[in-house]
C-alpha cells in the first residue's frame, strides 16, 4: 500500500493507573491501537470506560503524578512520548498533535478575545509577528465558517453562541497544521443541527489538510458518520476494533452488540382525546425585561416564551423540542409556576397563574419536575432516603417514620433500584442510577403531571433506553401526563404522543408525533431531523450557527 | 410489613400495598461519613496542626480549671474532723477562731489553727491571680525565684528557710507584677478568660453571620442590596472610638466589651457564606427542592447550610484569633477588662512600664505568641483538611 511502514501514532499496551490515598485504581488497561496518516479512528465507549483519559495521555496531560503508567508506550512517529522529556512534548502539543475538547465555554478563556486565544498558539510555536498572525487567525477562522471572521476577532467568548465557540476551538486546533487532532466528545455539547454542522466542517477540513483524526465519543452515530476504523472500549480495555462496516454490520463481541441495540426504541401508549386535560396554557408568555440606563427603565425584552398554547391531557405525552435557547425549558418553568408568566395558566381546568408560591404547595405534590443533570440534582449531603422523602414531608406530614420509609422504598423498587440502597449517598450511585433516583422522588408523591426537563441527554445510551422505558412503564402503570423537553428527537420519538417544535420563544410547528416525524411542514423542523437522524447538515438560513 | 400499616395505607388510598422483597434496616452506623474520615486523616496528617491541636487543647483543658491549679485557698481542708472545700464554700474566719468575714488561708495563724485540728491540701500554686504576695525579699516587681536563692527566697518569713510556707507553692516561679501578684497566676487565669473570651466572640458572631449571609445570598436581590450597603456602611465604624466612648459611660467588663465586638464582628464572615449561597441558590437540587414545595427556610438550613459550613469552618480558627488579639489589645490600652482582672494585655503593658522587669514583658509575650501560634496551626490544619482539592497527594 504505502511505503511507510511505521503509523503516524501507535499506542502499545497503555495503561493508566490513579493513585489516590494509598489507593490503586486501573483506568487503562494495556490497549493498544495505531493511526495512519489521513485516517479516523473513533475510540468508543460508554462513560468511565477510559476512552478520554487514554486520549489525553497520548499528550500527557493527565494530573501526574496521581496518574501513571504501569505498561505501555506511545509512539507518535517512533518517539515515545512517556519517556520524552517535558520540552520534547511541549513542541508536539498544539503543533503536530492538536486538541479540541468537549465544552467550548470552558475550553476558552474567558478573558481573552478571539484573536489573542487563536494568535497566542501561533506566536508560541512559530513565532509569528502580530500583523502575519493577525493575517493567519483570519485565514483560520474563515476556513473553520466563521462569517465576517473580521467583526469577529475581537469578539469575547461568551459573545458567542456554542457552535461558533467550538469553531473558534477547531481554528485554534488547526492553527498549525497538526498531523493528528484528538477530539474528546467535540459535538457532545451542541445542539443536533451544530453537531451536523461541525462534522461536516471537521470532515471537509480533514479532506483538505489531510490529518489523522482521533475521534472519542460515545455517539455510534457519529462513529458510523465520520470515522474509518472503531475502537470499542469499555472498563478500560478495548474489547474489538476493526473497519467501521465490519463493526456496525458483524460486531463480534457482546458488548458492542449492547451498544448498537441500545437506540432509545418503542412508541407512546395508545391514548384519545377523551381523557381530562390536566395542563392548558393559553396565550403564555415569559418576558424578561432588558433594563438600560441609570433608572434601569425597561427598553424591550427578551421574548423567551411568546404567547404559547399547550394542551395535555392525562397519560399522555406532550413532546417539546428545540435547539438550545428557544425557550423549552423556560415555558416547563412557567407551567410549574417557577418562573412568573403571562397568560392562562390551567392546571385541572383551575386557572393557577395568579397563584401567590403559598397557594401553590399543596398543588406542588401533583406537579413534579425531573431535571437534566443526575449529577446536579441530588443534594451530595444528603442519603438517597431522605432525597426522596423530603417530598413527603412536606405534602404527608403526618406520615409515621416507618410509613413514609416504606413509601420511599416502594417508590425505589418502583423505579428499578435496591431499596435496601437508600441509605447510600447519590455519590456510590452511576448517572442512570441517579437519575432514576430523581424519578423516585418525584413519583413517590403519586403526581399527576410531571416535566422532564432533558432527563436522557446527560446519559450514555444504552442507559437512555432503559430509562425511556422506565419512564413510559410508569405512565402506563400512574396515567400520567408527561411534558418532555428534549433535543433529542430519537428519544422524543419514543415517548411523544404530541410534540411542539420551538424557535425562538415561538411554536414553528405542533401536531400529533406521526404527522411532525413523517411528514414535517416547515424548513425548520425539516432541518432539525436531518441532523438528528441523519447527522446531515442542512445549508439552510432557518439555522443558527 | 405488619398488618395495622397496611390498613392505615389502604384506608388512605394506596391499594398498591405489596411486600417489599426484604425487611431492609439501615446499614449500622459507623461513625464518621467516608468523607469526614478523610478530611480527620488529613488533618492527622498535618502533624504540625495535630500536635499543636493536642498541645493546645491540654492547655485549654488545664486552665478550665485553673482555680485548683492556682489558688490562695487550699483545695480541701479537714479541721476538727470535717472536711472543708473552700474553693466552693466561703467560711468565715470565726470557724478558725478569727475575725474576718471571708478566711485567709494564707494567714500563718489560720495556718497553724488548721494544721494544729487537721490537714490543708494546696494547690500547686498557692496565689490566685489578684493574690498580693506580701513576702517578696524585694520591692515589686519581684523576680522569678530561681534567680534567688532559698535564703533569700525566704527571708521574709518569720523562721526564714525552716518556715512551713518556704515551700515551692509559695514561689513566684516568673517572678510578680508591680503590685506583688504571681505572674504564672496571672498567666493561668489570662488565658483562660482569653480563649474563652474569643471562643464565645467567635461562636456568637459565626451564628450571626452565617444567618445574615444566607438570608442575603439566598434572597438576594434588594434584600442583599439593601444589607450590603448596610455592612459596608457599618464596617466603615472604627470599633475602637466606640469602645472608647461606651467604656466612658458603662464600666467595661466582659459582656460590655463582648457585646460591642460581636456588633462589629458578625460582619467578618457574612461575605463568605452569601457567596456560598448565591453560588448555591442555583443549584439543581434547590430548584427540585422548592419544586417538592419545601419551605424556604427548611431549604436553607438542610440543602445550602451544608455547603457554606466547609468556608466558615475555614475561617473560624482565624476569627478566634482575631478575638483574642482584639481583647488583647484594648487590655493593653487600657480599655479592657476592670482594673484587677487577669488579663494578658494588662501584662504586656506592665512590662512596657516596667522594662527593669523583662520577666513581665517575655512572658506575657511568650504566651500570647505560643497561643496565637497554636491557634493558627490548628487552623492551617483544619483548612487543608477540609480542601476538597486536596484529594490526592
Amino acid at each position: 500500500m504505502s511505503e511507510r511502514k511505521v503509523p503516524l501514532l501507535q499506542v502499545k499496551d497503555l495503561s493508566v493507573a490513579f493513585t489516590q490515598g494509598g489507593n490503586t485504581s486501573t483506568a487503562v488497561d494495556q490497549i493498544s491501537f495505531s493511526i495512519d496518516k489521513g485516517e479516523t479512528v473513533a475510540l468508543v465507549g460508554e462513560s468511565g470506560s477510559g476512552k478520554s483519559v487514554s486520549a489525553l495521555s497520548v499528550l500527557k496531560l493527565l494530573p501526574y503524578p496521581a496518574a501513571s503508567h504501569p505498561t505501555g508506550e506511545i509512539l507518535f512517529e517512533g518517539e515515545d512520548m512517556l519517556t520524552a522529556d517535558e520540552n520534547a512534548v511541549r513542541k508536539v502539543r498544539g503543533n503536530r498533535i492538536s486538541m479540541i475538547f468537549q465544552e467550548p465555554m470552558t475550553s476558552l478563556n474567558p478573558l481573552h478575545t478571539v484573536e489573542r486565544q487563536v494568535a497566542e498558539i501561533l506566536k508560541i510555536h512559530r513565532g509569528l509577528s502580530d500583523t502575519a498572525a493577525r493575517k493567519r487567525v483570519l485565514e483560520l477562522l474563515d476556513q473553520v465558517g466563521i462569517p465576517d471572521p473580521e467583526t469577529r476577532l475581537q469578539s469575547y467568548p461568551h459573545q458567542l453562541s456554542g457552535g461558533q465557540r467550538q469553531r473558534v476551538m477547531i481554528a485554534m486546533a488547526l492553527a498549525n497544521e497538526p498531523d493528528l487532532l484528538i477530539a474528546d466528545e467535540p459535538t457532545t455539547a451542541l445542539d443536533v443541527t451544530v453537531q451536523a454542522q461541525i462534522l461536516k466542517l471537521l470532515k471537509e477540513l480533514q479532506q483538505r489538510t489531510g490529518m489523522a483524526m482521533l475521534f472519542i465519543t460515545h455517539d455510534l452515530g457519529i462513529v458510523r458518520k465520520i470515522s474509518d476504523r472503531v475502537c470499542v472500549m469499555t472498563a478500560g480495555k478495548i474489547v474489538e476494533a476493526g473497519d467501521v462496516k465490519q463493526i456496525f454490520e458483524a460486531p463480534q463481541h457482546d458488548y458492542t452488540r449492547h451498544l448498537l441495540a441500545a437506540e432509545p426504541k418503542g412508541e407512546p401508549p395508545k391514548t384519545n382525546d377523551s381523557k381530562p386535560k390536566i395542563i392548558e396554557t393559553r396565550d403564555l408568555k415569559v418576558w424578561f425585561p432588558i433594563k438600560r440606563g441609570f433608572l434601569r427603565r425597561t427598553v424591550d425584552h427578551v421574548k423567551a416564551v411568546n404567547g404559547i398554547d399547550v394542551t395535555l391531557r392525562e397519560g399522555q405525552t406532550l413532546g417539546i423540542v428545540g435547539e438550545s435557547g428557544s425557550g423549552k425549558t423556560t415555558l416547563g418553568l412557567a407551567i410549574l409556576r417557577m418562573i412568573s408568566s403571562n397568560g392562562e395558566i390551567l392546571f385541572k381546568g383551575k386557572d393557577i397563574a395568579q397563584n401567590s408560591w403559598k397557594q401553590m404547595r399543596p398543588l406542588r405534590r401533583d406537579m413534579q419536575i425531573v431535571f437534566q443533570d443526575p449529577f446536579g440534582a441530588l443534594s451530595p449531603r444528603m442519603s438517597v432516603a431522605d432525597i426522596v422523602g423530603e417530598g413527603l414531608q412536606v405534602h404527608m406530614p403526618t406520615l409515621s417514620d416507618a410509613e413514609r420509609d416504606y413509601k420511599v422504598a416502594k417508590a425505589l423498587d418502583e423505579v428499578g433500584l435496591d431499596p435496601a440502597s437508600r441509605f447510600r449517598y447519590p455519590h456510590e450511585f452511576s448517572g442512570g442510577q441517579r437519575q432514576r433516583i430523581s424519578i423516585a422522588r418525584a413519583m413517590v408523591l403519586e403526581p399527576k403531571f410531571v416535566m422532564l426537563d432533558e432527563p436522557t441527554s446527560a446519559l450514555d445510551m444504552s442507559v437512555q433506553a432503559q430509562v425511556v422505558d422506565l419512564l413510559r412503564d410508569l405512565q402506563k402503570a400512574h396515567d400520567l401526563a408527561y411534558l418532555f423537553i428534549s433535543h433529542d428527537l430519537k428519544v422524543v420519538r419514543a415517548l411523544a404522543n404530541d410534540v411542539i417544535v420551538m424557535k425562538s420563544g415561538q411554536v414553528m410547528e405542533a401536531g400529533s408525533s406521526d404527522q411532525i416525524f413523517d411528514s414535517p411542514q416547515t424548513e425548520y423542523t425539516k432541518a432539525l431531523m436531518a441532523a438528528a437522524f441523519r447527522m446531515e447538515a442542512v445549508d439552510s438560513p432557518v439555522l443558527s450557527q | 410489613m405488619d398488618t395495622k400499616l397496611e390498613n392505615r395505607l389502604e384506608k388512605q388510598g394506596y391499594e398498591d400495598i405489596a411486600p417489599l422483597a426484604e425487611q431492609t434496616l439501615p446499614p449500622p452506623r459507623k461513625g464518621l461519613s467516608p468523607i469526614n474520615k478523610r478530611r480527620l486523616e488529613n488533618f492527622k496528617k498535618n502533624k504540625r496542626g495535630y500536635w499543636s491541636f493536642w498541645i493546645f487543647a491540654v492547655l485549654f483543658v488545664l486552665t478550665l480549671f485553673a482555680e485548683f491549679l492556682a489558688n490562695d485557698k487550699p483545695i480541701l481542708v479537714s479541721y476538727k474532723g470535717e472536711l472543708l472545700a473552700p474553693i466552693f464554700v466561703e467560711y468565715p474566719e470565726e470557724k478558725f477562731g478569727g475575725f474576718l468575714a471571708v478566711t485567709d488561708y494564707r494567714d500563718p495563724f489560720i495556718q497553724e489553727e488548721i494544721e494544729a485540728n487537721g490537714w490543708m491540701l494546696w494547690p500547686l500554686i498557692r496565689y490566685s491571680y489578684r493574690t498580693v504576695n506580701n513576702d517578696i525579699p524585694v520591692p515589686a516587681p519581684a523576680p522569678p525565684s530561681w534567680m534567688m536563692d532559698k535564703q533569700e527566697r525566704c527571708s521574709r518569713y518569720p523562721l526564714g528557710v525552716d518556715d512551713p510556707n518556704c515551700v515551692s507553692g509559695n514561689f513566684n516561679w516568673l517572678g510578680t507584677d508591680d503590685q506583688g501578684r504571681d505572674v504564672v497566676a496571672r498567666l493561668i487565669y489570662g488565658f483562660r478568660i482569653s480563649v474563652l473570651f474569643g471562643l464565645a466572640l467567635t461562636i456568637a458572631s459565626s451564628v450571626i453571620g452565617v444567618a445574615a449571609g444566607a438570608v442575603q445570598g439566598y434572597y438576594g436581590g434588594w434584600v442583599d442590596l439593601g444589607f450590603q450597603r448596610f455592612i459596608e456602611i457599618w464596617t466603615a465604624i472604627p470599633t475602637l472610638y466606640l469602645i472608647l466612648i461606651v467604656s466612658s459611660v458603662l464600666t467595661p467588663g466582659f459582656w460590655v466589651l463582648f457585646t460591642i465586638l460581636l456588633a462589629f464582628s458578625w460582619v467578618a464572615l457574612v461575605g463568605v457564606v452569601r457567596a456560598e449561597f448565591l453560588r448555591g441558590r442555583n443549584f439543581e437540587y434547590i430548584s427540585a427542592a422548592r419544586a417538592l414545595g419545601v419551605s424556604n427556610p427548611v431549604i436553607m438550613w438542610r440543602h445550602l447550610l451544608p455547603n457554606a459550613m466547609v468556608a466558615t469552618l475555614t475561617f473560624m480558627p482565624f476569627i478566634l484569633n482575631g478575638s483574642i488579639s482584639t481583647l488583647t489589645a484594648l487590655d493593653f490600652l487600657g480599655f479592657g477588662l476592670p482594673p484587677g482582672s487577669a488579663s494578658l494585655g494588662e501584662m504586656l503593658a506592665q512590662g512596657k512600664n516596667n522594662l527593669q522587669a523583662p520577666w513581665l514583658g517575655i512572658t506575657g509575650f511568650m504566651v500570647l505568641s505560643v497561643m496565637l501560634s497554636l491557634l493558627i496551626f490548628i487552623g492551617e490544619a483544619v483548612r487543608d483538611a477540609f480542601d476538597p482539592r486536596k484529594s490526592y497527594q
